[in-house]
Order: structure tokens, then sequence, then C-alpha cells
């Protein structure tokens, strides 16, 4: 598609008139000026970590600092509270590939029971699962964490992972792809060589799905890494995810606290750093994921 | 179970199916339910239960009924209003933002022919997005603080001289927008992007060849063609845009209650529940919260026209 596009636009930038091509410069350069917007807060938070806050004060924003400044930013983040960062690191890992794991193994047989099997009440589910599919996560949190409460599972990590297992656009995005992209035909061609249902689903449907499991891990997995909000309301203290314990930290930083009189404080440099490692395996997976996810295929996906 | 056979066996007396087509389909339907069980349960204990427990609760006081009580309770508290307006100027600014910004960066990116540059600026404009949540508005802390600022210089053109003036009431709404759009206009990009790559590439053609411009095409062609697009991520965002409150709360922490514990309607249900010991008072504004998002995206589903409804 993009190399008919260009080979469009390839023919025609030979011959521009120079208003054309003005137009085309100006489309580039505000390309470019937004490249920045994105980009420029993400490079001075890789850079803020090798410096000292008095450098972070009076130095030029994206002049490097050292390694040596690095390596004391890091021992100071992690003798905060006993290394509490890697707790915290650590209840997130927990959460989200335990949900990860319930998210899938409900959600592939879910969205291949809707899209290539009949049975009483599927359209009801499938109607049911779009609309919650669109409702905010975070507008049920309270009621979730009201219902988990009145349950006595506060404070429990199942009172994460199990809301964050629930995950209807990865059903929906299994059925979208069952229905699009396996053929019933096959299926049934399956079933007359006197292949059982199980059989079926186990050999044929499954081998072909692993584009799907990716995207269905890759959102959940992000999303619920990224959550803050019912983690907050449900597990606080010790047990906080990451995110949670990042806006934890923030209380222990003078320069955002003046009055605060906590004994341990955390430097910006050392803030930076910690939201560094708090959103480094999202990273890690966006650019692995890189090419899948600037396809525009989110958009193709719902379309047919 | 017992159902599903009867169904199933209706469906096959009305068709005068073979014997064996009966079977496969019993089979079928069995293994259908077998697999959609487990997702239904969990519907029904996160999505269906909460909504029907804060139902319960925002409508009784102590167990007992007591009508709109609660609801009247909680619109006349001082803080609501005041809430209903920060948020509701938040998502004027942002969506006027989503729009513009958008579909204007997904139009001339789509028209990049080169093809590295193009996917490079979409994956440039994406990288945010894995800061959602409280890391985003962590490292708009240190954007937003002209003593530490990578871009101190435009603050300081936009008369901004501290993080607490960053964070004033009259920027508040402007500030949230931006990290909102920062966080989240890249997906959306690539998305309208997605959607552009479907247009007819004849359509385009045709229109240049009777001498439309690019912004002609634009205009009558890929945006009217966009449309659905267009209005799933307004809903979808109106939606989000009442849920705020992570980017409050963290703004909150570090502002030194410039910013409020109670600047969204999340923040004061939250404050309900957690400061104030009533959950009939928080449910009944998450309640509220909950009935515009579900209202919006019924409203999606049926006349959005994106999907399909088997």
């Amino acid at each position: 598609m993009s190399a008919h596009n260009s080979e469009i636009v390839g023919t025609r930038s030979k011959d521009l008139t120079p208003a054309a091509w003005l137009g085309r410069a100006v489309g580039v350069l505000i390309l470019i000026v937004f490249a920045l917007f994105f980009v420029v807060p993400l490079i001075w938070l890789l850079i803020a970590p090798t410096k000292t806050d008095r450098q972070l004060l009076l130095e030029a924003p994206f002049a490097l600092g050292d390694i040596g400044t690095l390596i004391s930013n890091w021992q100071s983040l992690m003798t905060f509270q006993g290394g509490l960062i890697w707790t915290w690191i650590g209840n997130s890992v927990f959460y989200c590939v335990a949900a990860l794991v319930i998210t899938l193994g409900i959600s592939i047989p879910a969205g291949y029971a809707l899209a290539m099997t009949e049975f009483r009440g599927r359209k009801l589910l499938l109607v049911v699962t779009l609309i919650v599919m669109l409702i905010p996560s975070t507008a049920l949190v309270l009621p979730i964490f009201l219902e988990l409460s009145a349950v006595r599972l506060i404070g429990n990590p199942l009172s994460a992972i199990l809301p964050f297992s629930f995950y209807p656009f990865g059903v929906y995005l299994t059925y979208i792809y069952f229905s699009t992209a396996v053929s019933r035909d096959l299926l049934s061609a399956a079933r007359l060589d006197g292949a059982s249902e199980w059989q079926v689903f186990m050999k044929i449907a499954m081998p072909l799905s692993t584009p799907v499991i990716a995207l269905v891990g890759f959102f959940s997995f992000t999303g619920n890494w990224n959550n803050y909000f019912l983690p907050y309301v449900t597990l606080p203290g010790r047990k906080a995810p990451i995110q949670v314990g990042l806006a934890e930290l923030l209380s222990n930083v003078p320069a955002f606290n003046p009055t605060n009189a906590a004994s341990t404080t955390i430097t910006l440099s050392a803030l930076a750093l910690a939201t560094l490692l708090a959103i480094a395996p999202v990273l890690l997976v966006f650019l692995f994921a890189q090419r899948y996810l600037v396809s525009g295929m989110t958009a193709g996906g719902t379309k047919e | 179970m017992s159902t599903i056979d009867h169904s199933a066996a209706t469906a096959a007396v009305a068709l005068e199916r073979p014997r064996k087509g009966m079977s496969v389909e019993r089979a079928q339907g069995r293994i259908g339910v077998l697999f959609a069980t487990p997702y239904t349960l969990f519907l029904i204990a996160f999505g269906i239960l909460p909504a029907l427990y804060a139902i319960y609760l925002a409508f009784t006081k102590k167990g007992a009924f007591v009508g709109f009580d609660n609801f009247l309770k909680v619109f006349k508290d001082y803080r609501f209003w005041p809430a209903v307006e920060h948020v509701g100027i938040f998502i004027v600014v942002w969506l006027v933002l989503l729009v513009v910004l958008v579909v204007t960066l997904a139009i001339l990116v789509h028209s990049i022919g080169l093809r590295w540059f193009s996917g490079t600026m979409r994956f440039v404009y994406y990288i945010p997005g894995a800061l959602a949540g409280a890391s985003s508005v962590m490292l708009w802390l240190f954007v937003l603080d002209p003593t530490v600022s990578p871009v101190s210089w435009l603050l300081q053109a936009l008369g901004i001289e501290s993080f607490v003036g960053a964070v004033d009431a009259s920027r508040l709404p402007i500030v949230l927008a931006v990290i909102a759009f920062w966080t989240g206009a890249g997906g959306w990009i690539v998305i309208m992007y997605g959607a552009l790559n479907n247009i007819s590439k004849d359509v385009i053609e045709a229109a240049r060849v009777d001498g439309a411009g690019p912004v002609r095409i634009a205009w009558s062609i890929q945006i009217p063609l966009m449309r659905k697009w267009i209005a799933y991520m307004v809903i979808m965002s109106f939606a989000g845009g009442t849920q705020l409150f992570v980017e409050p709360r963290v703004l909150a922490q570090a502002s030194r209650g410039v910013v409020g514990q109670d600047y969204s309607l999340n923040q004061l249900a939250f404050l309900y529940a957690f400061k104030q010991n009533d959950f009939n008072g928080s449910a009944a504004i998450s309640l509220v919260l909950l009935a515009v998002a579900v209202t919006l995206s019924i409203y999606f589903v049926f006349k959005g026209g994106l999907f399909e409804r088997a």
C-alpha cells in the first residue's frame, strides 16, 4: 500500500509547482515539530538520571552527566526504604504476568467460541462484550473496589489480578481475528476427517492464532502495567505496584514537598531514574513491537 | 447445559438436518458454552455485579432504601459542581486538541511518500503511550517545572515562572489536556492512519486528476471517509475524560494543594469512600459517571456503524 503511495508521490515530486512544494515543506515541518513535542520529554528523561540535582538546575537540559552520578543515583534509589522499589516492581510483574496468563486463558477460547460456534446467548454475550469494552476501565474502579471490600478481598493480590484479567477488548479482538482470518470450512474439513471439537480447536485454530495471542497479550500487559487507579485503591502500601509506588516516592521528594520531614529523601534525579525504571518494561515491549504498532492494523481489525 | 441441547435439537429438527449434522451442532454448542463460560463469569463478576452493587449502594443507606437521597446529597456538595466544571473544561480543550491535531497529523503522515520517514514519525508519536498512568504525570512534573524543564525557555515565554504557576487554576485544564494528548494522541494517529489506508486509491487519484489539491482532497474525501473513526475517538475520549483521576491526583500531591484533592469527579468519589467513609455517596458519584460511559458506549455500539454485531 505504502509502496503504491510513494510511487504516486515520487512521480509527482519531480514536477511540483512552487506552491505545492511549499505546502509539502510546511507539512513536513509540522510533523517534525510534533515529533519533537512527543520525544523531547523522553530524551530528557533518559539524560536526567546521569546528573545530580544541582546539575539539573544549573546545566543545559540536554547536557549529559556522567556514569558515576548515575551509579550514585541508582544506589540512593535502591537504598530507599531497603530497596522498596524492587518490591513494587516485583509486585507489578507478578500482577501483570498472572493477569496476562488468565486473560489469554479465558479470552482466546471465548473469542473462538463467539466466532466459530453457535450457542444460546452468543449474540447477547457479544453485544454486552462490545458495550463493556467501550466503557473506560476507570469507570468500574470504585464499584469494583466497593464490591471487593464487601467480600473482604482488599489488600489481597487477587484484588488486582482478577479485575486485570477481565479484558473484553481481548475477547473482541480474538472474535474478529477468528471470524476474518480463519475459515469455517477449514474447521469443517477437519471435523469430516473425524477430529473432535477439542482437537479442532487445539490442532487447527490454536496454531493459527499466534498473531492475536501476541496482540491481546501486548494490550493486556501494557494496560495493566500502567494501571494506577485500581491498585491504588485495592492494594496500598508494600503491596502496591510500581505505578502507585512512583506516586508514593513523589511524597519523599523535598523539591515538591518542602514541608516534608521524612528522614529518607529522594532527589529529583533519583525520581527521574525511578520513572525510567517504571516505564522500562513497556518501553522495551514497544520497541520490539514497533513494526506492528505503527501499521494501523487496529483500524483494519475492526473494519471488516 | 440442557437448554443448550434443547435449542440445538430444535434447530436441527426445524432444518431437518441429517443426524450427523445434529451431533456436530450439539458438540459445537457444547464446546462454545464451555469456552465462553469462564469469560462470562469474569464479565459478571467484574462488569455486571460491581455495577449492580453500586446501584444498590447508591439508593440505600445502612441497607435501607432511601431513593435519590444520596444523589441529592452529592449534588448539593459544594465540591460537586466545580468538579463537573473542571472536568467539562478539560474535556472541551482536550477534544478540540485531539480532533484538530490527530486528523491533521494523520493526513500529513499518510501523505509522506518516504516509508521510513512516515514509519518513524508514527512510532515517535506512539512511544509516549508507554507512559500512561502515573509515570507520564511524573515526567510532566519535570517538564512543567521551569527550574529543571527541558523547555524552560518555552515556559518562560508563556509567562510561567514556577511549577505552581504552571498548574495555576487558569492553566490547569490546558496542562491536563496537553498531558493527555501527549500520552494518547499517537495511538489515535496510528488508528486514523489505518483508516486512511482503507480509502480506495482510485478515489484519491480520480480527484487528483480532476485537479483537487491535497487540502481539497483531505477536506472533501479523506475527512468525510474518516468520520466514523473520528466519532469513535471523540466518544471514547469523552467517556475517558469524565474519568479524570490520576493526573490531578499526582499534580495535587506535587503542587502543595494548588491543585485540589477534589478537582475531578473521580477524586471526589474517592474522597467520599476513603476520607468520609461514605460508600453510598461514593457509589452515587461513580454511578453518575458510569451512566455517562454506558450511555455513550451503547449509543456508539448501535449507531456508530463501526462494529459488526454478528
